[in-house]
């Protein structure tokens, strides 16, 4: 498509658009389709039909709006109404005030911290627009940044301007992105091949199928302008099998960029060639490592490899590869078009932008939110998560998954940012964060993460295979108080080992949350060993009856 | 039962190799659409056995042993075959510390099964996943494809009753 005709689609759809005196847009991603929003959707369609106003009202199917346990949700895009909890029986009533004043009764907060602290600029048209109509995201600005790089920019300009913006990757390691994406461009070989990682496995997490389910041209868009800035012109987005919502999304996006040419042949009407297909993950933790997702799309077991040369020189058939995660994706188009300066305006020296986290555990509000990088865990947990429920106190705060930390209390005012929070020995991840309180045992939380290191290790190299093994019988003997205190002993050299002798990232970041409980939380450990007690009451330890002879 | 290398002809008379035979088709039959050929196949027939193996292995011109090692080695594949319902329980960590291990025991209590085992009538398979995305409704379970969330022992082993009956 080219920038003529992409204005004239924008315009024929704004004027369709406009036609309609209301939009009522129905959250459908999966947390409020797991509630019934596809039947909340049918019943306010039918009573719009009935009440004879189809030609004044418009009900959108729309994604993510952020509150997911508060869903089906519902907004008014005219009033900024949001409604939660809705049931197709609230239909009639929802129709009928379009005019006057909203429902009280299942009325929403939209004023709340939850809205006002937020930052969005991933999730910018999440739970705005249609994730099913590329036309919708067309006149939400959408494929803009792409036809302004490949008309006005050359691959060296656009690198710089993502080099500038300072954006890191959102997958974890937090490695900058303009310094990948320059490597693989000045990386001698062809053909060079972009992957967007999708397999999101941590526990806890679901940033990406948000991004996915609701905003999918985004990340192809990314995508797109990344394969010119490095010159690769075939495209993988490697997603998990466990999202069937989000798969069907992507390729449904993915035929409606095709067809308005803006993946295919002669992209917006430049010489620039780039395809993308999807493949699915199959329910391997490993495969979020670079080089065992490069070996799945190769159509193998995901075992990693060495590393260098890294999939920058020699990634996917031997050939130069960048691998970025979606959320790094869907950063792109913004900065593509508001410039590398604006994105790096925002966050703090080294942490720049936004980031996106999956709020959940013990907290009132779970859900996907988006802040500046540099807000403190406080302001996360309890102005926006609106603090922990039933009067609890709060615990420790888990980040990264498997392969981060728990935060306890003491640093809840230390900024968010990737350097904070690896002093504290935990890692930013992908964005999940578990809120625990003092329910929970961190004992018996270190050995949920190592069981799951333990079955997700591939098996490749020894310590990780072996290793994660041992330390799980340690631990799982420490929760039935069969321990003494050198298995606690053995338990840190094993950290220490498993940590610096393993091949990839699952087993160099398996001590991560055994480490970290450790450091915070020795005395709950000590309590298992010493007094045969567990303070939370959760590991079942069963008091020996003693033999007296 | 052998495989052939290289051949396209369906193991038995099935109609429901066709959707196999587009599937492998659609990729040209190259080696590397393993991952997604068996995903068809378990699409279409809710497992892999040896033969379905053997099949993809010729067709595709992959050692039977890396099939073997492909489909062992993701959890996502089943070599057997699957109860007439599936309860998948997620026990990522949002769901975890809000009680699934008392969920999954009380599965256990009234049907005998762990996760990734089925009852001995073949009615019920229980799976548990890494983590099914829906921590907002934690703890939560896909029962026969519909999520549902914020589970107790109770609710849960009663939904699974209507499937006894």
């Amino acid at each position: 498509m080219t920038p003529e005709e992409l204005t004239n689609t924008i315009t024929t759809e704004r004027e369709t658009q406009e036609k309609f005196k209301h939009h009522v847009c129905v959250c459908v991603a999966a947390g409020c389709l797991s509630s019934q929003s596809d039947k909340v959707k049918a019943a306010l369609e039918d009573e719009i039909k009935r009440q004879g106003r189809e030609h004044e009202c418009q009900i959108k199917g729309v994604g993510c709006m952020g509150l997911c346990a508060a869903g089906p949700l519902v907004s008014v895009e005219e009033t900024g109404t949001l409604y939660q909890e809705v049931k197709p029986e609230d239909a009639a009533e929802v129709v009928a005030s379009l005019e006057g004043q909203p429902v009280a009764r299942i009325k929403g907060p939209s004023e709340a911290p939850f809205f006002t602290r937020q930052v969005k600029i991933v999730l910018e048209n999440c739970g705005k627009i249609d994730p099913n109509r590329i036309e919708d995201y067309l006149l939400s600005g959408g494929y803009q940044s792409l036809t302004k790089v490949l008309t006005e920019m050359t691959p060296a300009q656009i690198i710089e301007e993502v080099y500038k913006s300072g954006l890191r990757g959102r997958g974890g390691a937090g490695y900058p992105t303009g310094l990948k994406w320059s490597t693989v461009a000045k990386a001698p070989g062809s053909p060079k091949y972009v992957i967007c990682n999708a397999d999101e496995g941590d526990p806890g997490a679901f940033m990406d199928r948000s991004v996915l389910e609701s905003d999918p041209h985004r990340v192809l868009e990314g995508m797109a302008i990344a394969a010119y800035a490095v010159g690769a012109s075939q495209g993988y987005v490697y997603v998990r099998a466990e999202y069937p919502l989000a798969i069907e999304r992507l390729q449904n996006a993915i035929k409606q960029a095709r067809r308005l040419r803006f993946l295919g042949i002669d992209i917006c009407g430049t010489t620039f060639n780039f395809n993308i297909d999807v493949r699915l993950g199959a329910g391997a933790f490993v495969c979020g490592e670079e080089t065992a997702l490069i070996a799945s799309v190769e159509g193998r077991r995901g075992n990693p490899k060495p590393r260098p040369p890294y999939p920058a020189e020699a990634g996917l058939w031997g050939c130069p590869t960048l691998i970025n995660n979606v959320e790094t994706f869907a950063n792109i188009a913004p900065i593509a078009g508001r410039g590398g300066n604006w994105y790096a305006s925002i966050g703090t020296e080294k942490s720049k932008g936004t980031k996106v986290f999956a709020l959940a555990g013990r907290v009132a509000n779970t859900d996907l939110i988006e802040v500046p990088m540099g807000m403190t865990l406080r302001e996360i947990v309890f102005d926006i998560g609106g603090g922990i429920p039933d009067g609890k106190r709060l615990k420790a705060v888990q980040t990264g998954g498997p392969s981060g930390g728990c935060i306890p209390e003491q640093f809840l005012d230390m900024p968010v940012d990737y350097e904070s929070l690896n002093k504290l020995g935990s890692i930013m991840g992908s964005g999940g964060m578990i809120v625990m309180d003092e329910t929970s045992c961190m004992v018996d939380v270190a050995k949920y993460f190592m069981e799951f290191c333990m079955s997700e290790s591939c098996g490749k190299c020894v310590p990780c295979r072996v290793g994660t093994a041992q330390m799980y019988d340690l631990l799982h003997k420490i929760t039935e108080g069969k321990a003494g205190l050198e298995d606690l002993e053995m338990l840190e050299d094993l950290c220490d080992l498993v940590r610096n002798t393993s091949l990839c990232g699952l087993g160099q970041s398996a001590p991560n949350p055994v480490l970290s409980t450790l450091r915070y939380f020795r005395d709950e450990y000590m309590e298992h060993i010493v007094n045969k007690t567990c303070p939370a009451g959760i590991c079942k330890i069963k008091v020996p009856t003693e033999v007296t002879a | 039962m052998w495989t052939e290398f290289g051949s396209t002809t369906p193991p038995s008379s099935d109609t429901r190799w066709r959707i196999v035979g587009a599937a492998m088709r659609k990729h040209g039959y190259r080696p590397n659409a393993l991952i997604e050929t068996l995903h068809t196949v378990q699409e279409t027939f809710g497992y892999l056995d040896e033969q379905a193996l053997r099949f993809v292995a010729g067709a595709l011109r992959v050692p039977l042993s890396q099939v073997y090692g492909v489909a062992t080695f993701y959890h996502f594949f089943n070599l057997k075959p699957q109860g007439r319902h599936t309860c998948v329980i997620c026990t990522g960590t949002a769901c975890y510390i809000k009680g699934v291990p008392a969920i999954l025991t009380a599965i256990e209590e009234t049907y005998g099964i762990k996760p990734g085992e089925t009852t001995s009538d073949g009615n019920i398979s229980l799976v548990s996943a890494r983590c099914l995305g829906s921590c907002g409704l934690a703890p939560a379970a896909v029962m026969d494809g519909d999520v549902v969330g914020k589970l107790t022992p109770l609710e849960t082993v009663n939904r699974m009753r209507r499937w006894t009956k």
